[in-house]
């Protein structure tokens, strides 16, 4: 740990010394355990990239090439790593350029800690120049946020921002910095770590009532299904929720960011849950008697049409954040509180049970989704070559044990469905902003976060050339991840509602590339291009195998579609295969 | 069924809540219809009453998402019914006309109004009550020149309220505390009003 050689964790000054706002910060980020820092440096943040300079020994700085960049990056080391991330920006465009992706990280749980700089206090309000407002901006899309002013303010609410980040259920926290404040010399009296803030309860209480109510439902269920969120990976509770479903026998359907927290190939792992999400997860959501739903929470994406969804069952909805008990859907029993705490309970008064002529039933729709859909997309006979296939010979490849990114749009609903995943905190992607332009930055992140494993992004031709320029940071730090484009010289998953849809309009969504091995290659980026069945393994290999980042394009067909789908306003039980 | 609600919010006294508390109800396009903003029974803590129309269902959410925010202690809401409440009005009329044409000893009686300043040109009468006792004096006063007019917001007082000392001690304990325990979560709890 870099802590050690700092020897500057946790401590209280017998006398305080004199520092600056901006070596505090330093101080802070060390003892928070912080090691590496995505950020662009800026007028109004330039106090803190000096203090930054004497600690470059122990805070890994990347230069990102935008701040979006910077702050997705952030968000992929947060999931592979589990821990908060940490970003910087300069104030005005700086911080606005950060907005995009704390809307993301809101919206998907991500701890993050972003620091802005901003204008000298005595300027607020004046328009100064790089001068925005950036707390009153940035409110909505974040879990808190606070401006400082003053030094003496500097420890304890960076202590607090990473207390906030990281507890109960995590998201992005931004604290903006005024120059004085960073310049200003303060008498510095140690660094003490948050542990509780009176105004905040990050955990429910959990009510043994209510354990004990779900853990009868669900003994007397004759067909209980559950259905996992994000919330199982973010508590850390992959065994505790394997424990659960193990000894009930319970048959378990993922949402796209709970993905990874059950290996795929678990026999009680049903499949994806949703528009795009599998047959059986879907029809059978409206068979089932009790529905068991653990850190989710019920995404329109998931739940089709809400007057259309579950109405037969009993529903045990469990999360850590209160507000999304009733949120969407009505829970017969709410089991507040943390999944790791909760799951145990439960699962200790559940009665052996086995359930195989229901799970059975996901087998059974599995197989006529095998035979409608899958079996062509991964072994197609047509000429051109399919998503599916792409991500059929990944996982042949990386045996499922790679990281996988994703983008937004028909690739990310093809690699969610497709790709193989041994290990959690693997399939990263923005799932509930759905923002294109993620998975490059993101997979940079990803790859600090798990610098031991493969990261593979996974993106379409429409949101690679939304944050192309981070072939830069790429280049310039050397960062080892294997960039796979899935060329379909469409706006894919627009394309196709406009087909299904919209009679074939296809309006603006014909999206010219540029020639990406060639781009990669003016970043000094090695790169292949294959449109041929036959190249396909041998150019994932090469991908894959090539020490160092490498960039793959795959053209595939124009415009094929991703089945199943639950059309928009439609009951998850009127699934569509074709 | 849309009705009038009366939000209590015991916070944070912080710089930027006021904000972080009223897009909570513009991004779902609900009108704040009165707002306040005051000290409570508790010093340090800040007390936010806000009424608005709405259903239940939509209030109870809301709420919730409010009590979510790292700053706020802890939000209620309730019906009129369970309230006490009370606005306060000023009225600014003309000295001379007011002096020539109204008993102003009536006036002040039957509506229960006082005086809160006389100077040559301009008399202020005050009222405090609910809406139609404040909007009954508008009435009287505007054949005789009513100069200005305002309302106070609305502040409440929750009839089966305990007051905030006791929860208080509750949210300071650092110490570990049992996270566990044996009761389901009662009706007015989960409907977040205060037992």
């Amino acid at each position: 740990m870099q802590t050690e050689k700092m020897n500057l964790t946790e401590e209280q000054l017998e006398t305080p010394i004199e520092i600056t706002g901006s070596e505090a910060i330093m101080k802070g980020l060390i003892a928070e355990g912080v090691e590496t820092i995505f950020g662009y440096p800026g007028g109004a943040i330039m106090p803190i990239y000096d203090a930054l300079y004497d600690y470059r020994d122990h805070l890994e700085h990347i230069l990102v090439r935008h701040e979006q960049g910077g702050i997705h990056a952030g968000q992929g080391f947060a999931r592979t790593s589990g821990r908060t991330g940490t970003v910087f920006a300069t104030s005005g465009p700086g911080a606005t350029n950060l907005v995009t992706g704390l809307a993301d990280a809101m919206i998907d749980s991500t701890p993050l800690v972003c620091i802005t700089g901003q204008v000298f206090a005595h300027l607020l309000g004046t328009d100064a120049f790089q001068e925005t407002d950036v707390i009153n901006i940035t409110t909505p899309v974040t879990k808190w946020n606070y401006q400082i002013t003053d030094a003496n303010e500097i420890p304890a609410v960076l202590a607090k921002a990473y207390y906030i980040a990281g507890s109960g259920r995590p998201g992005p926290v931004l604290i903006d910095i005024t120059k004085n404040a960073q310049l200003q010399k303060f008498e510095y009296k140690g660094y003490q770590k948050c542990t509780h803030i009176r105004s905040y309860r990050p955990k429910p209480i959990i009510r043994k009532e209510y354990i004990q109510a779900a853990a009868e439902l669900i003994n007397q269920a004759k067909r209980p299904f559950v259905i996992f969120g994000q919330g199982i990976i973010l508590g850390k509770a992959e065994q505790e929720f394997k424990a659960f479903i193990e000894k009930a026998g319970l048959p378990a359907a993922w949402t796209i960011l709970g993905l990874s927290a059950l290996p795929t190939d678990h026999p009680l792992n049903v499949g994806m849950l949703g528009m795009h999400g599998n047959y059986g997860p879907n029809v059978l959501t409206n068979e089932c008697d009790v529905l068991i739903a653990i850190g989710m929470r019920f995404d329109d994406r998931v739940t089709g049409r809400l007057d259309r969804y579950a109405k037969q069952a009993k529903i045990i909805h469990l999360d850590i954040d209160p507000a999304e008990i009733d949120k969407n859907i009505k829970a017969d029993i709410p089991v507040w509180g943390d999944c790791k705490e909760s799951l145990p309970l439960i699962t200790a008064l559940l009665e052996k049970k086995d359930h195989s002529a229901w799970v059975n039933k996901f087998s059974e729709c599995m197989e006529k989704e095998q035979v409608e859909v899958i079996h062509e997309e991964l072994n197609p006979t047509a000429d051109v070559l399919t998503m599916g296939e792409v991500i059929k010979t990944l996982n042949e490849l990386t045996k499922g044990d790679a990281v996988i990114v994703t983008d937004v749009g028909q690739h990310q609903m093809v690699a969610c469905r497709y790709a193989k995943f041994n290990k959690s905190k693997s399939n990263i992607t923005s799932g509930g902003l759905g923002t294109m332009g993620f998975a490059l930055p993101a997979a940079m992140g990803a790859k600090y976060g798990a610098k031991d494993r493969t990261v593979v992004a996974i993106i379409g031709d429409g949101g690679v050339q939304m944050t192309i320029q981070e072939l830069g940071t790429i280049m310039q730090n050397n960062i080892d991840i294997k960039i796979m484009i899935l060329n379909n010289q469409f706006l894919g998953m627009v394309r196709q509602w406009q087909q299904l849809f919209l009679e074939r309009r296809y309006s603006f969504v014909d999206i010219e590339s540029p020639d990406y091995v060639m781009v990669a290659k003016g970043y000094r980026i090695e790169g292949n291009s294959v449109s041929q069945r036959s190249d396909l393994s041998t150019a994932l290999k090469t991908m894959l195998d090539h020490k160092g980042p490498y960039l793959l394009e795959v053209m595939v067909g124009k415009e094929n579609n991703v089945f199943p789908m639950v059309p928009q306003g439609c009951g998850v039980s009127e699934i569509r295969l074709k | 069924m849309k009705q009038e609600y009366n939000l209590t919010i015991y916070t944070e006294h912080q710089v930027g809540l006021l904000n972080r508390i009223a897009i909570m109800f513009s991004r779902r396009k609900i009108n704040i219809e009165s707002l306040n903003t005051s000290p409570s029974e508790v010093e340090g803590i800040h007390r936010f009453n806000i009424v608005i129309n709405e259903t239940e269902d939509t209030v109870r959410k809301i709420v919730r998402q409010i009590e979510k925010q790292v700053d706020v202690l802890k939000a209620y809401f309730n019906t009129n019914d369970n309230i006490i409440w009370q606005e306060l009005a000023l009225y600014k009329v003309p000295t001379d006309i007011i002096t020539e044409k109204v008993k102003v000893e009536r006036l002040l009686r039957t509506y229960g109004a006082r005086v809160v300043a006389i100077r040559k040109d301009y008399t202020i009468f005050e009222t405090t009550g609910q809406r139609e006792e404040t909007d009954r004096l508008i009435k009287v006063l505007e054949p005789f020149g009513l100069i200005e007019f305002v309302r106070s917001a609305r502040v409440a007082i929750i009839k089966d309220s305990k007051g905030f000392h006791e929860k208080l001690k509750e949210f300071e304990l650092t110490e570990h505390q049992e996270n566990i325990i044996d009761v389901a979560i009662s009706e007015e709890e989960a409907n977040s009003k205060i037992v």
